[in-house]
This record gives structure tokens, C-alpha cells and sequence, in this order.
């Protein structure tokens, strides 16, 4: 069986793709980001991204994210919504 | 809720964020037609956290929830209903006893009683039972008539001159007016026909509708326009209201003003006229 996956988002403008991959049993939480904004809002994307992972406890897993210029409601909402389908398996 | 409805969609971040500077006086955040079936989590967890977050001034937000003859609109509405929201749009409506059930789902999950409910009236079904429906809570402030659905489901070809829909147009504000509740036109759908536009809205509003809606935010000021009442009319009503007002303070059964009474439908007129002018008057009949 592969392992497990899932993505929320666009990248159209002022969107972000987020993509949840399942790592190796023990490895540590990835947060992998790249963004058109990354010099001005790069430390505040990973800052939810990691807040977001640890009140859902996802501790083994890779997050990888393309912003398009995303504010912090829509990088909240796509994060949340990656890693909900992550748990459902979708 | 004011004279124009603007309908957003609901999973789009560059339209959600910048929906309240679009010039609606109300915006419908859609959660039902313009969003895929796969992407309906995406979409209500977007709305969610942006209504949390985002300062919409200047407008009244709304959220079209998916129809209860799916499996999302259950989701949809306890998502967004607690995420300050001030209204929702219920598509498909047909019976009173359906929005009732979301009236109480909402009495039970929030506390904000202020939160207001708009059927679309958009099948035979629902226009036959519109009077019904628009009775069947205190929280519906309005009747919104969706005639693509509607025109679809009588089997009648969709005009730009909307005589197939006439009838229908005619029964959704007399069964509003009778609820005491206000009536919203369907929106017209060619972005680009502004002449076309502006013909309807002024018959829609002959006919007795408080306002309409569009899916594109160039039609919002021309709605308003077309709605907003005359200084004089504005003058008027706002006469009527103090007159009222000081006539019930002061004990007086019954008001007048330049030598006329005014009864209840002056009343009511005055009301409609403000609305339209966006002046709040909590004035209540008992």
C-alpha cells in the first residue's frame, strides 16, 4: 500500500496549494514552503503551518505548500482543510 | 439587507476577501452552484475562517448554503452560522416546514437571534407554497425568486423579456408583502447587456420587489440606482416614522400628519423607502 496523501488549495492568486504526505514511521514533521512572498510573509506562513499541525497532531508527515500570495485566513483554511482530507483518506 | 445581493464564490480567496468593497449592500457567499461537489470542505473551511477574521464593513454577509435534499447543507449551516455571519440563503425552498427545521438548528447552535434566513423560491413547488414559506420563521427577511431553476422546472424557455416568468415574479412579491417580509428579484444574468440590466431592474421594481440580486459586481451601483428612492420620498418617510413615533410615545392612538392619518401601509411604505435609502428605523408593529 502507498502512502498516504492529500492536498487543499490553487495556485491561482492570492490562493495556496497544499499537499500532506505521509513520511517514514519516526520521522518528524516537514514543513516544505515556497511562496511569491516569501522574503516579506515566508516566517509567518510556516508559523501557522506549524501551529495548525500541532493543534491537529500531525507529527509524521511532510506539508508542502506554494503560496500565491495567500493571507492568513486562506493559508489557516488550506492547511485545516489538507489535513482533514489527510485523516478521511481522501 | 438593502437593494442589491451580490453573489461570491464561495471556495475563490481573491473574490472572498475583497467581497466587501465590491459595492453590494449584501453579499452571498456561495457555497452551492459555484462550488464542485469535491470541493465543498475546501470552500465552507474557507468561508469559515474568513468570516472569523475578515472585517466586511459597509455590507451584510450571507452564505448560500448547499439544498436540503443534499448531504452538505447540514454541515454548511452549523459551519458558518458560528462564524459571524448575518444572514443565509436557503436554495430550494419549498415548504415551510424546512426552513422552520434551519431556524431551530440555529436557535440551538447560536445565540445571535439577529441572524437572518432567505429562501430562494426557485420551483413550481416553492412559488405555489410562497406565502407559506415566507411565514414560517421570524428570522426570513426576505423572498429571493430564482428563475433559471424556476423557468427550467416549468419547462419554459429562459427570455431576456421574462414574460415566462411573470406570473411567478408577480406571486413571489404578493406572498412576501402578505408575510410582512421583503421580496428579491433573480438576478440577470448577462453581465455584459447593461441596457438589458437596467430594463429589468426597473420592472422588477414596479413590480413591487425591494431589490435584486446579480452575479457580477458591475451590476451592483445600477441596481442601486435604480432602487434608491427620490430625496422627497426620503424625506417623507423619515416624517412618517417621527410622527409615528411621538404619536405612540405620547400615548396617541392614532397619528397624523398634514391632516391625514397615517395608517399601518404608510407605515409600511415609509419602511420599504428607508430600507431602500439604507437609513436603519427599528420601528416595529406590535
Amino acid at each position: 500500500m502507498g502512502k498516504k496523501n492529500a492536498k487543499a488549495g490553487s495556485l491561482e492568486s492570492s490562493d495556496l496549494l497544499v499537499v500532506i504526505e505521509e513520511k517514514e514511521a519516526g520521522e518528524k514533521l516537514e514543513i516544505v514552503m515556497n511562496s511569491i512572498v516569501e522574503k516579506q510573509y515566508g516566517d509567518r506562513i510556516i508559523e501557522i503551518a506549524h501551529e495548525i499541525a500541532a493543534l491537529k497532531g500531525m507529527d509524521n508527515v511532510r506539508i508542502l505548500i506554494q503560496d500565491r500570495g495567500a493571507l492568513d485566513y486562506a493559508i489557516r483554511a488550506r492547511i485545516e482543510t489538507a489535513i482533514e482530507r489527510y485523516e478521511r483518506g481522501v | 439587507m438593502g437593494t442589491n445581493l451580490l453573489f461570491v464564490p464561495g471556495n475563490n480567496p481573491a473574490m472572498v476577501q475583497n467581497a466587501g468593497i465590491l459595492g453590494a449592500d449584501t453579499v452571498i457567499f456561495d457555497l452551492e452552484d459555484a462550488v464542485a461537489g469535491n470541493e465543498k470542505d475546501a470552500a465552507r473551511t474557507l468561508l469559515k475562517n474568513a468570516l472569523e477574521s475578515m472585517e466586511y464593513e459597509g455590507c451584510e454577509t450571507s452564505v448560500r448554503i448547499n439544498a436540503m435534499d443534499t448531504t452538505h447543507w447540514e454541515k454548511d449551516l452549523r459551519t458558518v452560522a458560528v462564524a459571524g455571519i448575518d444572514g443565509l440563503v436557503i436554495p430550494k425552498a419549498e415548504r415551510g416546514e424546512d426552513i422552520k427545521a434551519i431556524s431551530e438548528i440555529l436557535d440551538s447552535i447560536t445565540e445571535a437571534e439577529d441572524i437572518f434566513l432567505i429562501p430562494l423560491v426557485e420551483s413550481a413547488l416553492g412559488v405555489e407554497n410562497v406565502y407559506e414559506i415566507a411565514a414560517s420563521s421570524k428570522r426570513i427577511r426576505g423572498i429571493f425568486f430564482g428563475a433559471e431553476d424556476y423557468t427550467a422546472d416549468i419547462g419554459a424557455v429562459r427570455t431576456k423579456g421574462g414574460e415566462e416568468i411573470f406570473w411567478a415574479r408577480g406571486r413571489i412579491v404578493n406572498g412576501a408583502a402578505a408575510a410582512g417580509v421583503e421580496a428579491i428579484d433573480t438576478p440577470f444574468t448577462d453581465v455584459e447587456d447593461i441596457e438589458g440590466l437596467k430594463k429589468d431592474t426597473i420592472f422588477a421594481k414596479a413590480l413591487g420587489f425591494d431589490g435584486k440580486a446579480s452575479i457580477s459586481p458591475r451590476h451592483c451601483g445600477f441596481i442601486r440606482e435604480i432602487f434608491y428612492p427620490q430625496d422627497e420620498e426620503i424625506r417623507y418617510a423619515i416624517r412618517v416614522m417621527d410622527t409615528v413615533k411621538e404619536a405612540e410615545k405620547s400615548g396617541k392612538g392614532v397619528a397624523s400628519m398634514d391632516g391625514k392619518m397615517i395608517d399601518k401601509p404608510i407605515v409600511l411604505r415609509a419602511l420599504k423607502v428607508l430600507r431602500a435609502a439604507g437609513i436603519k428605523e427599528d420601528f416595529r408593529y406590535e
